[in-house]
C-alpha cells in the first residue's frame, strides 16, 4: 500500500463537505465525552475510540461527538453525557469500551435508556 | 497506591492529552504538541505550547500544588503536578513557562532509559481524540525519533479538505492511519 499523504485528502472532500452541510442543519444526537485529568485518568480516551468507531459503522451524520471539561463528578468518571433531541440528558457513568458501544448500540440508535449505567437524567 | 490513581500515568501520551486540554480550556486556538526521542543524549522530551490566556504571575507556583484549583479559571488542576511527578522521577526536568495575554508551554524531559518511564503509548489515539473534540482548533503534532521527523498540521488538513467537515468519519479514519503510518516510518531502524 503506498504511503498516506495530506494530499490524498482531498478524495474526501467531497464526503467531508456534505458533512458540513449536514452539520450545520440538523444535529438529533449530541454525546459528550468528559476529558479533564479524571476522565483521561479513568479511561475516557479509550471510550472516545470505541464511540468513534460505533459512530463510523453507524453512519449517522446527524450524531454529534464532543468533548468537555471535568463536571466534578471525579469519582464516576469516565462519564458520557447523551442529549437527544427532544429527550432529557442521560450522563453516564464508569464507562469503559464495551459499555459506550451498549449504550451507543442501545440509547442513541434505537432509544433505550441504559438506567444501569446511568448516573443521572438531567431534568 | 491503588489502580485508580496509578492508571493516570499509564501512558505519557495521556498526559500529553491533558495538558493539550488545558490550552484548550485557557481559549487557546492553536496547540502545538512536540515529542522528541533521543537514544543519543537518552531523552524523551514532551512539549505542549498553546496560544491560550497564559497563567497570571502570581499563579504559576500555585499551578503546580496538586491541592490548588481554580474553577473560575479553569487552566490548573491535578494534571501539571502529576506529569512533573513523573519527570522528577525519572530524573527529568519540567519547566513551565507562561506569559498572560500569550500562552502557556510546559516542557517535560526524561530519561529515556528510566525504568518508572512510563510507556509513551498510543500518541496517535490522543491527537485524535483533540481533533475530534475540537475542530475549531488547530493542532500541530510534531514527532521527532533521532532526527526522523513526523509531522502532522490540522491547517494543512483544513485546507485539503477546502470546509469540509474534519470530524468527519472517513477523515478522523485517514488522520488515524496517517499518524500511525508516520510513527512507524520514523520508528525504523
Amino acid at each position: 500500500m503506498a504511503k498516506l499523504t495530506i494530499e490524498d485528502l482531498k478524495k474526501l472532500r467531497d464526503s467531508a463537505k456534505q458533512s458540513t452541510a449536514l452539520r450545520e442543519g440538523e444535529t438529533n444526537v449530541k454525546i459528550t465525552v468528559h476529558m479533564g485529568t479524571c476522565g483521561i485518568a479513568a479511561g475516557a480516551r479509550e471510550v472516545m475510540d470505541a464511540l468513534l468507531q460505533e459512530v463510523t459503522e453507524a453512519k449517522r451524520s446527524d450524531i454529534r461527538v464532543v468533548t468537555s471539561g471535568c463536571m466534578g463528578m471525579c469519582s464516576s468518571e469516565p462519564n458520557v453525557t447523551v442529549e437527544i433531541s427532544g429527550k432529557e440528558p442521560v450522563i453516564y457513568q464508569h464507562m469503559d469500551r464495551n459499555r459506550m458501544r451498549q449504550v451507543f448500540k442501545r440509547h442513541v440508535l434505537i432509544g433505550e435508556v441504559q438506567t444501569d449505567f446511568a448516573l443521572a437524567r438531567v431534568k | 497506591m491503588d489502580d485508580e490513581s496509578g492508571r493516570a500515568v499509564r501512558e505519557l501520551a495521556l498526559h500529553l492529552l491533558d495538558i493539550a486540554e488545558n490550552g484548550i480550556n485557557a481559549g487557546a486556538n492553536l496547540i502545538e504538541i512536540k515529542v522528541g526521542e533521543s537514544f543519543g543524549d537518552n531523552l524523551l522530551r514532551i512539549s505542549v505550547k498553546d496560544n491560550g490566556r497564559g497563567i497570571p504571575p502570581e499563579l504559576i507556583e500555585k499551578v503546580l500544588d496538586p491541592f490548588y484549583t481554580t474553577r473560575t479559571t479553569r487552566r490548573v488542576g491535578l494534571g501539571l503536578s502529576l506529569i512533573k511527578e513523573a519527570a522528577r522521577r525519572c530524573d527529568g526536568d519540567f519547566q513551565l513557562e507562561s506569559k498572560e495575554g500569550h500562552g502557556t508551554e510546559v516542557k517535560v524531559s526524561f530519561r529515556r532509559d528510566h525504568i518508572d518511564l512510563a510507556p509513551l503509548g498510543d500518541v496517535a489515539g490522543s491527537m485524535i481524540s483533540l481533533i475530534l473534540g475540537n475542530p475549531g482548533i488547530d493542532f500541530i503534532y510534531d514527532h521527532d525519533v533521532d532526527g526522523k521527523r513526523f509531522r502532522l498540521d490540522t491547517r494543512e488538513v483544513k485546507n485539503e479538505l477546502d470546509g469540509g467537515d474534519i470530524t468527519h468519519p472517513e477523515v478522523i479514519g485517514f488522520l488515524r492511519q496517517f499518524v500511525l503510518e508516520g510513527l512507524a516510518e520514523i520508528r525504523q531502524q
